[in-house]
């Protein structure tokens, strides 16, 4: 079967985000001051697999092997609806 | 003795370093297309910097997952001399040569400027010719620079001295303003646990030579040779 999967990679609790803080400084000389902004990078894959969790298990893969740096970044995996 | 320089698609400083080694060192240096594989083996092999694969997905990671990599970790592996230099140490840290990682810079824009850093462990092969606490003038040239790791890392560092370099100012000293990244620590060379990898964002090969305005950085190369010269 053809799963649709969204990976979310983000950094992780306390690491600094630079270009959300300047993001962040720029929404607000707009007049749209924000408490928190933080940004993550979305990938929408689709993969073959026999089931939706050999799929997830793939992209979870992908993302220890490529797609996130594990000492700045967290990732989820999910099929996409 | 022969050292090589590895190219890849978007390298730009390998003839910048390949003739701060050949030409200006002397040690016979051989220019490697990543595609080509190494195809012998090599006494020290430099990742020079540039923008590898645009900088996509990350600077360096790219460039990490090809197959001369593997090449790579098989003679860091025999003990061999590897020196990462700007998005060659981005590459370097991408293959998990050493710990930590550097990221965009705490001001998230490039940047091109002479630094000084402090030489802080000067018993390894990429510097004997230092002092301990030796102040050099080299330049950096980066927008992904800013060395991060986690504070149990940070300290195994610490405590092996595995911590090369630290920006410093003209006087030696470590202060926010001349940490022109961010970097933790001020750390702007790592090395492994052997001291036989060093992976640094400075530009030695851009201050090899006085008419560059500063030779400061030919020591990394000289003591490189000199290590491998004495076996």
């Amino acid at each position: 079967m053809k799963v649709p999967i969204q990976i979310t990679i983000s950094l992780k609790e306390g690491i600094l985000d630079p270009e959300a803080r300047a993001i962040q400084h720029a929404l607000a000389d707009l007049g749209f001051p924000t408490e928190r902004l933080s940004s993550a990078r979305l990938f929408f894959i689709t993969v073959e697999a026999l089931t939706e969790e050999a799929a997830l298990a793939q992209a979870q893969q992908m993302c220890e092997r490529l797609l996130a740096n594990p000492v700045i970044h967290r990732y989820a995996v999910e099929v996409a609806r | 003795m022969r050292f090589a320089v590895i190219q890849f698609g978007g390298s730009n400083c390998d003839l910048d370093t390949h003739h701060a080694l050949q030409d200006v060192c002397g040690v016979d240096t051989d220019l490697v297309w990543y595609k080509e594989g190494l195809g012998r083996t090599y006494d020290a092999i430099i990742i020079p910097g540039g923008f590898s694969y645009g900088d996509y997905l990350r600077a360096g990671a790219i460039a990490a997952r090809t197959s001369i990599m593997e090449e790579v970790l098989a003679h860091v592996r025999a003990g061999r001399l590897l020196l990462g230099i700007c998005n060659g140490a981005q590459i370097g840290a991408e293959s998990r040569l050493v710990s930590g990682t550097f990221t965009i810079n705490s001001y998230p824009k490039f940047i091109c400027r002479w630094s000084c850093i402090r030489v802080e462990n000067a018993n390894t092969p990429f510097t004997l010719s230092y002092k301990e606490g030796q102040v050099i003038r080299i330049p950096i040239a980066h927008k992904e620079g800013r060395y991060v790791a986690s504070s149990s890392t940070l300290k195994e560092l610490n405590n092996n001295h595995q911590i090369a370099f630290r920006f410093c100012n003209r006087e030696g000293i470590s202060t926010p303003e001349v940490n022109f990244n961010g970097s933790m620590e001020h750390i702007t060379g790592v090395l492994n646990k052997h001291n036989t990898v060093l992976l640094m964002m400075p530009h030695p090969e851009r201050a090899s030579e006085k008419v560059l305005g500063s030779d400061d950085g030919r020591g990394i190369f000289e003591s490189m040779i000199a290590h491998v010269e004495k076996g």
